[in-house]
């Protein structure tokens, strides 16, 4: 990289004088929400430069993963296996803050709490998750809790798990799936499959109906319509180019472009965007949802000194909005944020990966991975090509390595 | 004196280019993180945990995976990810790992 560039990609951080930073002050990083992106950045900056201060801003006092939460509803695990506690990530130095965040002053370098404190920062990350257009679905507002998106890990997961345990033999379950780019793209047809395994288990006479308003599954297309095929013949109906613009919950019925349909469990997942603190700090740059990026960095392209993580951001081409990349995104973000805060150039090739594995039974899994590299070229960090891909079949050991995996990147992010 | 203070300058130059060479090692190896554990210590036993394991070990297996005379569900795609130059980086770091 040359000189030039590197002042600019540095340009804030010696604007603020953290280049130069002398023994007395440290450098302050605050991070704003405690996911798989922002407690991965603040455990990776305290373990890779201690002499930095981490403080962290998060609104829930426990960890809820929405990576296997899909299994809770499918009554193949319990909330308290997908909940960890933040302790772990004290014991690295890290200061957690119990709060909401309420608005950021990129000029005056500070965030303000619903309590009314301050706090000051020299860097900013931002993991805000999503916040979602319900103004997109006409009778969404009011409709909840009959009305479930259950597309953030958390209560309700509990409440759908509870309305499908209560749901008589015979009864129809409707996922509706947003148009792409959403979250987790292979998290609908997992759900499907996990509510499906149940229904198999407990009532067999229930129907799993998904409106999807793609053309076609998002993600690990076939493995999927063979596992419902196969595994849950008759219990799945899967209808593409479904997109549910309007859901009624006295009539319990959602409307397409082309019908209304009624069933006894609405699970309408609302199209998202970057949640909102994102939105009042001011780094939303495209379609009024997401927020661009420079990948060696993770810096916002709107606003210097903010860095934003994982689904928020403006995805890669060939880069899913999911928990794994959201830690990459973490890790990238973090060496970045080292090396700027002591005034040295940050690795001007990153490199990130991902692997999502979909439970398509109790033990059955499949998975899709990629490897992603910066090219200077494109000034943006692509997918290797010839590298990645998908499961040659469903498969219990990769059952096994998904569980695993799941522990593995908990407690990379949290322990 | 002119010679030293060049020494010196050219001592903390190498010093400054070895971090930074140990700071992207260690970002090559954070991407095996998410699976592997943290510094390659897995905290289940489905996986291999990669702190400590020889340098060479590591070169040979991640080149198996990519040629396919290692089979795998999913290390064989991901291995082709890395460049020669990545996989020697990775497996020093993660050989330098205490267990």
């Amino acid at each position: 990289m040359r000189r030039r560039e590197f002042l600019k990609l540095a340009g804030a951080a010696t604007l603020a004088g953290c280049a130069t930073r002398g023994s007395a002050a440290k450098a302050r990083v605050v991070v704003i929400g405690a996911g798989f992106g922002g407690a991965t950045a603040a455990k990776y900056v305290a373990l890779w430069d201690p002499g930095i201060e981490v403080t962290v801003v998060e609104r829930g006092t426990e960890f809820i993963s929405c990576p296997i939460s899909n299994l809770v509803l499918g009554g193949n695990r319990t909330m308290q296996d997908i909940t960890r506690g933040y302790d772990g990530l004290r014991k690295h130095g890290v200061q957690l803050v119990s709060a909401d965040a309420l608005a950021v002053d990129s000029a005056k370098r500070s965030v303000t709490l619903a309590d009314g404190r301050t706090l000051a920062y020299d860097r900013l990350v931002l993991s805000p998750g999503i916040d979602f257009l319900y103004g997109d679905i006409a009778g969404y507002q009011g409709a909840e809790p009959r009305v479930l998106h259950a597309w953030k890990a958390g209560p309700q997961t509990v409440e759908l798990r509870r309305q499908l345990e209560a749901l008589p033999d015979g009864g129809v379950y409707v996922l509706a799936v947003p148009v792409a780019p959403y979250r987790c793209p292979p998290g609908p047809y997992e759900r499907a499959c996990q509510v499906a395994n149940y229904f198999k288990r407990a009532k067999p006479r229930c129907k799993v109906l998904v409106l999807d308003a793609n053309p076609d599954v998002t993600s690990k297309g076939p493995l999927f319509k063979r596992a419902w095929q196969e595994l849950y013949p008759g219990i799945i109906e899967y209808h593409p180019n479904a997109k549910v613009v309007a859901v009624d919950a006295a009539t319990m019925s959602v409307r397409t472009d082309f019908d209304t349909v009624k069933g006894d469990v609405l699970n309408v997942v609302p199209p998202h965007r970057a949640g909102d603190i994102a939105l009042r700090a001011g780094v939303i740059t495209t379609s009024n949802r997401w927020c661009d990026v420079d990948w060696r960095t993770m810096e916002s392209k709107a606003v210097k000194g903010i860095h934003v993580l994982g689904d928020a951001t403006l995805s890669a081409g060939g880069m899913p909005k999911s928990g794994h990349m959201a830690n990459a995104h973490g890790k990238v973000c973090a060496a970045a944020l080292v090396e700027l805060l002591n005034g040295r150039e940050p690795n001007p090739n990153p490199v990130m990966t991902n692997t999502c594995y979909s439970f398509v039974s109790d033990r059955e899994v499949i998975h899709v991975a990629s490897v992603h590299q910066y090219d200077a070229t494109q000034a943006s960090i692509v997918p290797v090509k010839g590298a990645g891909g998908v499961s040659a079949a469903r498969s219990e050991l990769e059952g096994a390595y998904a569980w695993s995996w799941a522990r593995n990147i908990w407690a990379d992010m949290l322990a | 004196m002119t010679a030293r203070l060049v020494a010196a300058a050219l001592a903390l130059a190498a010093a400054a280019a070895h971090a930074q060479d140990n700071a992207v090692a260690r970002s090559l190896a954070a991407t095996c993180a998410a699976c592997h554990g943290t510094d390659g210590r897995s905290v289940t036993t489905e996986v291999v945990p990669l702190a400590g394991l020889p340098k060479e070990h590591i070169v040979a297996q991640m080149k198996a995976f990519r040629d396919g005379t290692r089979p795998a569900t999913v290390m064989q795609q991901l291995a082709k990810g890395y460049t020669d130059a990545q996989i020697e980086q990775l497996a020093d770091y993660f050989a330098g790992r205490p267990r």
